[in-house]
């Protein structure tokens, strides 16, 4: 039987299934309790992630499918999730998939400062590598995504929030 | 989902589970729901349920009932862009009120309506679905329609200003659900305060008329602004027990920043009274105005149409 913690960390993002919830950072903890139930504990990316209850219920069939018939799965908000829990395999699988990965979150300390002026990101078009690349809005087709266009190929893409 | 799965459109097809929005057979199992597990901790020592819920369900009001608005924008905003944005904020917003509406119910479990037995709704559904106007406790402001998009890109500047203040200060709470609600949310609110604030810039220094709807949304907003900054008695009550904020401690945060996006899109600060309530009574109060019934007539529909969740 492989161990609980692998199975789980083997599943992927319903959204991003390029990446595991573990590379993406959402699983944060594996154990089995007293009772010899599985408990996965996830931290959700975005208040409002619509996918979570398909992450329980692809984790539960997963756990099930390798023998682990009692399991269960606990959210935890504290601390809030943060695109630098992205695992470096998680940022090389976004970069091959088309997806520009997230620089380093901003750092929290005191009231978040209002900018005026757009977003400055070292940011790189994952197909052709420019840096010359110009935000075209900080929403996506997900919460977490920014969109982009590389101004030397031209081609869209998205860009993983730093958060 | 394994990667093998992923890269097959036909894994998961003959599953029975979330995948499928109404699934014959689903079981719903409410105690194993993601979001249910998130707000379950104990109250602090010494809190009053009765105001613990009060002030979660405010707060939470305002996410649900400005999401909802900003959701008529789906599929009709000015670009695409615009579109994805606001829908975005939205779904950020109904996020919050869907923890903040749960932990409400988590705290007072006699406040959501009671359903039909075997019924499948959650609290927090409850809450959203089956309250009414007059059970809503969100400021007006939240509450307006959505008007053109100067009005609401105004209203997300005014909102996220003040939410994201509070946000920060809430993140301290002694109640461990909102106190990391909130340090969750408020980096959410800094997107769509920074969103907003460059919008209305852009707005005020755009055409005559991208600058005459800007000014005649602020006008028309602000006599609502100060519904959130004035202190109500359940934040008194809340920020006395440690587990909420006072407002009006909030403005040294506010006002700055919103005097920063004014002097930029060189708008004057807005000398217009606020909108009396009916013999005192406001939002907060469950004094609503007749756009919330409307809203709520249609948000609601489906739910009440199908209390047991089938058809």
């Amino acid at each position: 039987m492989i161990a609980a913690r692998e199975v789980a960390e083997r599943v992927v993002d319903p959204e991003l299934p390029m990446l595991t919830l573990a590379d993406l950072g959402v699983l944060r903890d594996v154990e089995v309790d007293e009772a010899g139930t599985v408990v996965v504990t996830l931290t959700p990316t975005y208040s409002g992630c619509p996918a979570l209850t398909t992450m329980r219920d692809d984790l539960l069939r997963a756990l099930r499918t390798a023998g682990y018939a009692d399991s269960r799965v606990q959210v935890r908000l504290a601390p809030a999730w943060s695109s630098d829990w992205i695992s470096p395999a998680g940022r090389a699988a976004l970069t091959e998939a088309g997806i520009s990965a997230p620089g380093p979150a901003p750092e929290r300390d005191g009231p978040v400062p209002l900018l005026l002026l757009p977003t400055r990101r070292t940011a790189r078009c994952p197909r052709c590598g420019s840096r010359e690349v110009a935000l075209l809005s900080e929403f996506g087709a997900t919460a977490c995504k920014a969109l982009y266009r590389c101004r030397s190929c031209w081609e869209p893409f998205e860009h993983v929030k730093e958060i | 989902m394994t990667h093998d799965e992923a890269d097959n459109p036909y894994a998961g097809l003959l599953v029975d589970d979330a995948h499928w929005a109404f699934g014959a057979g689903q079981e719903f199992r409410p105690d194993e729901d993601p979001v249910a597990t998130a707000v379950v901790a104990p109250v602090p020592e010494g809190v009053d349920r009765t105001a613990a819920a009060a002030y979660c369900l405010m707060l939470g009001d305002d996410a649900l009932v400005l999401a909802q608005r900003l959701s008529e924008w789906c599929g009709r905003a000015p670009d695409l862009e615009e579109d994805i944005a606001l829908s975005n904020i939205a779904l950020d917003l109904l996020g919050q009120a869907r923890l903040l509406l749960a932990r409400a119910a988590a705290i007072d479990p006699t406040l959501p309506p009671p359903l039909p037995d075997g019924s499948p709704v959650p609290p927090e559904d409850r809450l959203a679905f089956f309250r009414e106007e007059s059970g809503f406790r969100n400021v007006r402001m939240v509450e307006l329609p959505v008007g053109d998009f100067a009005e609401t890109i105004t209203r997300i500047l005014l909102f996220s200003t003040w939410r994201l203040a509070l946000f920060e200060r809430l993140a301290a709470s002694r109640d461990s659900v909102l106190a990391a609600l909130a340090a969750k949310g408020a980096r959410e609110l800094a997107y769509h305060r920074e969103f907003a604030a460059r919008w209305f810039v852009t707005l005020a220094g755009g055409t005559q008329e991208s600058r005459r709807r800007l000014l005649a949304a602020l006008g028309g907003l602000w006599p609502l602004w100060h519904e959130l900054v004035e202190t109500h008695p359940i934040e008194v009550e809340a920020a006395a027990q440690g587990i909420g904020v006072d407002p009006g401690s909030l403005v040294v945060d506010v006002e700055p920043v919103l005097e920063q996006v004014f002097a930029t899109a060189q708008v004057e600060w807005p000398s217009i009274g606020a909108l009396a309530g009916v013999r005192g009574r406001k939002g907060r109060d469950g004094c609503h105005t007749e756009a919330l019934s409307r809203m709520l007539a249609e948000m609601q529909v489906v739910a009440r149409a199908h209390p047991r969740g089938l058809w």
